[in-house]
């Protein structure tokens, strides 16, 4: 699966289930929960959704992926996206999703 | 297992948009800024639907400084080898840099220079920072008081009407469900209606396997229903047999340019030597490059940057975040230190450059790349009377990209405002008593015993058929005259398991229409494959009982399947196939008798 939410401090506002192009993510019992992982695109859209950053992206081994993931983050208007590079990573690489004033 | 009802909205418009993509959003937007009263249809939702869900870095389809549209128009027709429409493609070039001036003042980030102008990666390619490229064009939609945009909707017939016996079928409205929630139907009467859905991925065996199989280049939730819904009609479609092979990058497929044209990057084989060249530089001919060189054991390939190194991984992962997050993931994590000097083992980011895998995806019906969808007139009208097209649904104009979808929606737009002027639609409105079609069409989905298999093993079942069958990757998109009708009459067959299949809730019955969609999709594209009788584009395909190029063959075979009435019928039948002149459009003779998909001949 290529996405995963962290049910545990979900606050519930359904975003995330609103946001999803597939309609792939729902509510139980209050929490997002996604119903179907294996129909994710990866379009990440429900990261950018997540007022509080409990959604994150992970390119399985399948895929190449190494066990690093992505979340997203807004400040002041401009969209952050956190690499870390594994779970026990707190201090993940934050790239400007706009660049630079000069655009890269 | 009847575990909802749908109970039926009836709502009425001058105009329906079906599809809040870059076509539907901007038809949308010029028609309600009228006095048209305008509902947009979207089977998502409109702020992250379809292929530009996760945003664009580059617009490609421009005309930069000293070109002409009609530069831009033969750019596509070389590169569709003959295979388009110079007036389609013509009157969508004039409004490319228009379409560009649009999404700037709707607030996409373009780069520029210093002089204000667009920073450009060639002369026909914008960048842009368009990670929201789909929440700014559908934003016009929801401030419009004329515009009614419905979401989680998904439209899945059209409704026809004839003015008299004999007379041009004539579109008047569509219908469909809602896909969360407590469900429900909806029945809307417009007096033109626009299709402007996308494509068709899906319908061959993907790239990923099991858990992974959505991670496709196209989007998996474009199913292909615009496309259905009008073959249902008996709308005209053309060139389905051009089919999408992406060249993208192995894994996400995530689209190569920002590597080609972002950091130089060229196609390698696995010694080192650049190939490219000596295949040609149509889109097609670099899809069939790679696959050259794999066949004959000189892959894996890869795009290589030799010179590029830290700052061009981090630039690389940047333009990928605006358009295929994964990808950016991957240039990330191909930092990490235990990767400098371990063995090759797919991509790579280090002092000796960067390295991406490349390989060609599953075959796509879609129209914004190649010529394949509704056969259209430059008002962007279809064959049927009232229905117009735009985007990726829309045929004969290939190359078309983000900003070509907004002009062939400005395009269907301003064709669909003359007819309703031109024609006193109103007076023709009779009651169409939708309500019985659908319980018509959805009720034997929504009661009764499930059967002994799923949605998704018939979809499996599709996929697998279409793809050894119909040209998919595992024949290296390579098929027969005798394969196709074997995919022929397996779709056939799952067609008529599909219509016993049972939804619980409205998201399920949605997936059983999708397989349907497809279905229907993949036989038109069977018949389409199986009369064009020669190999105009091998990089996308190659039928092996016709493996050269056949200047007869320089025209559009197109196909009409009449005998449905707009419905989804009891069982699939053979659509007509004919022949029309690539310039003027009319009918033409096939070089070759039309053949039917299920004809029956002796046993050998």
């Amino acid at each position: 699966m290529t996405i995963e939410i962290d049910s545990l401090n979900c606050s519930g506002c359904g975003n995330c289930a609103e946001i999803c192009p597939g309609g792939l993510i729902s509510l139980v019992d209050g929490k997002a929960a996604i119903l179907r992982p294996e129909d994710c695109w990866g379009c990440a859209a429900c990261l950018k959704e997540c007022p509080d950053s409990l959604v994150s992206l992970r390119l399985p081994p399948a895929l190449g992926g190494r066990g690093g993931f992505l979340k997203c983050r807004r400040e002041a208007g401009r969209l952050l996206w956190l690499y870390f590079q594994g779970p026990g990573d707190g201090e993940p690489l934050v790239v400007d999703g706009e660049g630079r004033e000069d655009g890269y | 297992m009847a575990a909802f009802k749908l109970e039926t909205r009836r709502i009425k418009c001058d105009v329906l948009v079906v599809g809040a993509g870059a076509a539907g959003c901007v038809a949308g937007a010029l028609l309600g800024g009228g006095n048209l009263k305008v509902v947009v249809a979207e089977k998502a939702a409109a702020d992250r639907s379809g292929c530009l869900a996760a945003g664009v870095n580059a617009v490609n389809a421009h005309v930069g400084e000293g070109r002409s549209p009609a530069d831009y128009r033969d750019y596509a027709i070389r590169d569709a080898h003959g295979v388009a429409s110079p007036d389609l493609l013509l009157s969508m070039s004039e409004r490319l840099n228009w379409a560009a001036e649009r999404l700037a003042s709707l607030g996409a980030k373009f780069h520029r220079n210093p002089d204000g102008s667009f920073k450009t990666r060639s002369w026909r390619n914008l960048k842009v920072n368009g990670e929201n490229i789909k929440p700014l064009l559908a934003a016009p939609l929801k401030k419009l008081s004329n515009v009614l945009l419905l979401e989680r909707l998904h439209v899945t017939n059209l409704a026809l009407a004839r003015d008299s016996a004999g007379s041009r079928p004539r579109a008047v409205g569509a219908f469909g469900f809602f896909t969360d929630g407590g469900g429900g139907a909806a029945a809307i009467e417009a007096g033109a209606v626009i299709v402007a859905t996308g494509g068709a991925a899906g319908i061959y065996l993907p790239n990923n396997p099991g858990q992974s199989r959505h991670k496709m280049w196209y989007p998996p939730f474009n199913t292909g229903g615009g496309l259905a819904f009008g073959v249902l009609a008996g709308a005209e479609m053309t060139t389905l047999e051009m089919r999408f092979v992406a060249l993208r990058c192995r894994d996400t497929a995530a689209p190569t340019g920002t590597l080609a044209l972002g950091a130089g990057a060229a196609q390698v084989n696995a010694l080192g030597e650049s190939y490219e060249e000596a295949y040609g530089n149509s889109t097609s001919q670099r899809v069939l490059a790679c696959r050259r060189e794999n066949a004959q054991g000189r892959g894996p390939c890869h795009l290589f940057a030799p010179e590029a190194k830290e700052r061009e991984r981090l630039e690389c992962a940047r333009a990928y975040f605006h358009m295929a997050p994964l990808q950016a993931l991957r240039f990330l994590e191909e930092g990490g230190a235990f990767r400098k000097g371990a063995p090759l083992s797919g991509d790579r980011a280090g002092e000796d450059g960067i390295r991406v895998l490349v390989e060609g995806t599953e075959p796509y019906v879609i129209g914004g790349h190649t010529a394949s969808g509704y056969k259209i007139s430059t008002l962007r009208e279809t064959s049927l009377s009232g229905l117009f097209a735009a985007g990726d649904v829309a045929g004969g104009a290939p190359q078309k990209y983000v900003s070509g979808s907004m002009a062939e929606g400005a395009l269907a737009a301003a064709g669909a405002e003359k007819y309703l002027k031109d024609d006193d639609y109103l007076t023709n409105f009779g009651d169409h008593v939708f309500t019985d079609r659908i319980s018509e069409h959805y009720a034997p989905h929504l009661s009764g015993s499930p059967p002994g298999y799923t949605t998704d093993e018939l979809e499996e079942a599709m996929q697998k058929s279409m793809d050894s069958f119909a040209g998919g990757r595992s024949t290296d998109y390579r098929y027969s005259r005798a394969g196709l009708r074997m995919a022929g009459g397996k779709i056939r067959e799952l067609y008529a398991l599909s219509r016993d299949l049972k939804a619980g809730n409205p998201g399920e019955l949605s997936r059983i229409f999708e397989l349907k969609e497809r279905l229907v999709v993949s036989l038109s594209l069977i018949a389409h494959l199986l009369n064009r009788k020669e190999t105009r584009w091998p990089g996308f395909g190659e039928y092996a009982d016709h493996p050269e190029r056949d200047p007869r063959y320089d025209l559009f075979v197109n196909s009409v399947s009449s005998a449905y009435g707009g419905r989804y019928p009891e069982a699939l039948e053979s659509p007509a196939v004919l022949a029309r002149d690539l310039s003027s459009g009319e009918e033409i003779p096939l070089p070759e008798p039309a053949e039917d998909v299920f004809l029956k001949e002796p046993a050998p």
